[in-house]
């Protein structure tokens, strides 16, 4: 049995839980009506474009990779929702929910996906690689782990520069066994770096569960390098949020950084490669989307909150559908990049070659 | 000009860009309190405090990871590497992350980050420490590769490299610290991909980089005197952008070419550029270009054996008269 399972055996199913007392945290009861509609809407927005994507993929539109957020949207969601000016965000490659969280818009997701020039890394980057610096979304990063010294390097700028924030370096379970990881755990203690380290624990590290991967409770890992942690329901937005806020303001306050593990699940397979059928049981999903789907729980919290009611939801969802259908139509109807497009953006000097200082030839034949 | 050494004329290029711009931080392995291991950042400490020149734990992936972090943010690191061998620990940062990150995201992204230390073998510390990379650097598009061979080359090219917005490896050679050079205390910048023509022969071009510069004017200066040979020695000082027209002039006015290089000959920095004079200037040569590189094993540790094993004078010397043969 996986530990997964053990776990929902430990707790009450969502639907009969009561009402969670995350929903009066602070940074919670703040929220205004508009603001939890929000929440739930981009939630139902990132599903809707996963699911439009995979139907691409299916229909053999996009190449390479493709890891999709479904199940874990809450994660992303509630943490991207926390982000003050000189917050930053880096993530690992299942970065499409964290990209459409900070405010991307799905169009040039899309496109990036079917590999335009309309992408928002103009087709070269692909599913795993999404930037956007102005939102401080800084990717998207394709290795396993190797995110997480940059998550620490953006905590260094913001302290160096001065500014009041702090950096999310997220990673999945199966990053916490990862050398890099640990150097940046103790770089960031050791130097009280504002970061907080987020381990979005969906259970398996590709086909491998956490049981048969990592010894120990992966975010008490933390302690050795004497870092505070803590561990929440990545299936409750507002436990996400009311957890996050908690260590953020920590880290944006005291510069202390931390390492967060939210417990989430992922519906689908690593990748869309993956037939998921090698290493999990079809009734463990079955069972996280008929108990534990972060839409549901938080939809159903919404209603007894009196926030939603079926006809918004619908509304919603309906706009969701139609806009991963348009960011899809956008992206069919975006022209490919073309070869004399492979050598820019490799330099910054010869893409500004009226600021070129260096001389010399920059590529090879 | 005052003679400084090669050790000298880096710190003062950090020195004085540290003085410039704020955003410019040291960090590495003993760059602080200990002075460097090299005593390459020698008074740094003292003179910019702890919040410029940062001690790091010996951790290469986590703290040059670091440093390319903050540069996406607009700091400018200069990282040390106590050696370049130590790259291999830190590899997936530099080569997939601060040589992609501008391309993975369509350009919006830049790493003005240095990474600098040395790169070299002829100190007998054996295989694991005398790795020369640059060609391995080079190979990967998005990043600058910077050799220089005298302390006048190494103030104004790392002056160059701090300032410039791409991330620029920049390989020094612990043999060379304690040469002395002439460099002029008004500040100069030396870009980026121009070449040197450190002698000028009309017999022989030699087209090398780092340390072989020294032991190719050394064996120029034997060939003129024994064997009545004049050569030319180029010098690439930049791997990457590389200053091919300097060496095709060269090529053009001597007709043979040695190529020295203290590099593995398999796919070495030499490789690419006997093909691109062999493509460019083919009409000119008299004969096939030759090369002269390290002998292809890992590094030895015998001390008088490793000296054979790397391009020294005498070598050069033989090889440089096989090419004018």
């Amino acid at each position: 049995m996986s530990k997964k399972l053990t776990a929902i055996a430990e707790n009450q199913p969502a639907a009969t839980a009561p009402r969670p007392p995350h929903a009066q945290a602070p940074i919670n009861a703040r929220l205004s009506q508009e603001e939890k509609i929000e929440l739930h809407r981009k939630m139902v927005r990132i599903r809707r474009f996963e699911e439009r994507s995979l139907r691409a993929y299916q229909g053999k539109k996009i190449g390479g990779f493709l890891h999709l957020y479904i199940g874990q949207e809450a994660v992303a969601v509630g943490c991207c929702s926390l982000m003050g000016k000189h917050d930053h965000v880096i993530t690992a490659y299942r970065d499409h929910g964290h990209a459409i969280a900070v405010g991307m818009d799905p169009k040039p997701l899309m496109a990036e996906l079917y590999g335009k020039i309309t992408g928002c890394s103009k087709g070269k980057g692909g599913s795993m690689h999404y930037f956007d610096p102005s939102r401080n979304f800084w990717g998207g990063h394709g290795i396993v782990g190797g995110q997480i010294p940059l998550g620490v390097g953006l905590a260094y700028g913001v302290k160096y520069q001065g500014h009041k924030g702090a950096a999310m370096a997220f990673m999945g379970d199966g990053a916490v066994n990862q050398g890099a990881v640990h150097e940046a755990y103790n770089l960031a203690s050791l130097w009280k770096l504002p970061v907080v380290f987020v381990i979005e624990n969906n259970g398996y590290s590709m086909g491998t569960s956490q049981a048969r991967s990592s010894a120990g409770q992966l975010a008490k890992r933390a302690e050795g390098y004497d870092m505070p942690w803590g561990q929440c329901n990545g299936h409750d937005v507002y436990e996400v949020r009311a957890c996050m806020d908690k260590f953020l303001t920590l880290a944006r306050e005291t510069n202390q950084p931390s390492t967060v593990e939210i417990d989430t699940y992922r519906y689908r397979g690593h990748s869309v490669a993956d037939p998921d059928n090698t290493y999990r049981s079809k009734q463990e999903v079955e069972e996280y989307r008929k108990t534990k789907d972060p839409i549901q729980v938080f939809q159903e919290q919404l209603i007894k909150e009196g926030v939603l009611d079926e006809a918004t939801i619908e509304k919603i969802d309906l706009e969701a559908r139609a806009e991963a259908d348009h960011a899809a139509d956008f992206a069919e109807a975006s022209p490919y990049p073309t070869p004399d497009d492979i050598q820019k953006d490799v330099y910054w000097e010869a893409d500004h070659p009226a600021q070129r200082k260096s001389q010399g030839r920059l590529f090879f034949d | 000009m005052p003679l400084i050494t090669y050790r000298e004329a880096v710190r003062h290029a950090l020195a004085e860009e540290l003085e410039r711009d704020p955003q410019v931080v040291v960090m590495g392995e003993e760059v602080a309190q200990f002075n460097g291991a090299y005593k390459v950042t020698e008074g740094l400490l003292a003179k910019f405090g702890p919040n410029r020149i940062v001690d790091t734990p010996i951790s290469e992936a986590g703290f040059i990871g670091m440093g390319i972090g903050a540069s996406m943010l607009g700091v400018r690191p200069v990282m040390e590497l106590m050696f370049w061998s130590f790259y291999s620990v830190a590899f997936d940062q530099i080569l997939n992350n601060a040589a992609n990150v501008r391309y993975m995201s369509g350009g919006q992204i830049n790493c003005p980050i240095v990474i600098r230390g040395p790169a070299n073998g002829g100190t007998n510390v054996g295989a694991t420490h005398s790795h020369t990379p640059e060609n391995v650097l080079a190979n990967h598009p998005g990043i600058k590769v910077v050799v220089p061979a005298t302390a006048y080359d190494a103030k104004g090219l790392l002056k160059s490299a701090i300032r410039d917005n791409d991330p620029v490896f920049f390989l020094e050679n612990t043999i060379l610290y304690g040469d002395k050079g002439e460099v002029p205390t008004e500040e100069y910048l030396i870009p980026l991909g121009l070449a040197d023509v450190k002698r000028t022969g009309t017999d022989l071009t030699i087209v090398t980089y780092g340390r072989c510069v020294i032991h190719s004017l050394a064996a120029a200066a034997i060939l003129e005197q024994a064997h009545a040979v004049s050569v030319e020695v180029v010098d690439l000082r930049t791997i990457r952008p590389l200053d091919i027209n300097t060496v095709l002039k060269s090529v053009a006015k001597n007709h043979r070419v040695l190529i020295v290089e203290e590099q593995k000959p398999f796919a070495s920095v030499g490789s690419q550029l006997a093909y691109m004079i062999q493509r460019e200037a083919f009409d000119e040569l008299d004969g096939p270009i030759h090369r002269l590189a390290t002998i292809d094993a890992p590094a030895m540790y015998s001390p008088p054996v490793e000296t054979e094993q790397l391009p020294n004078p005498h070598r050069i010397i033989k090889a440089a008269l096989a090419a004018v043969a």
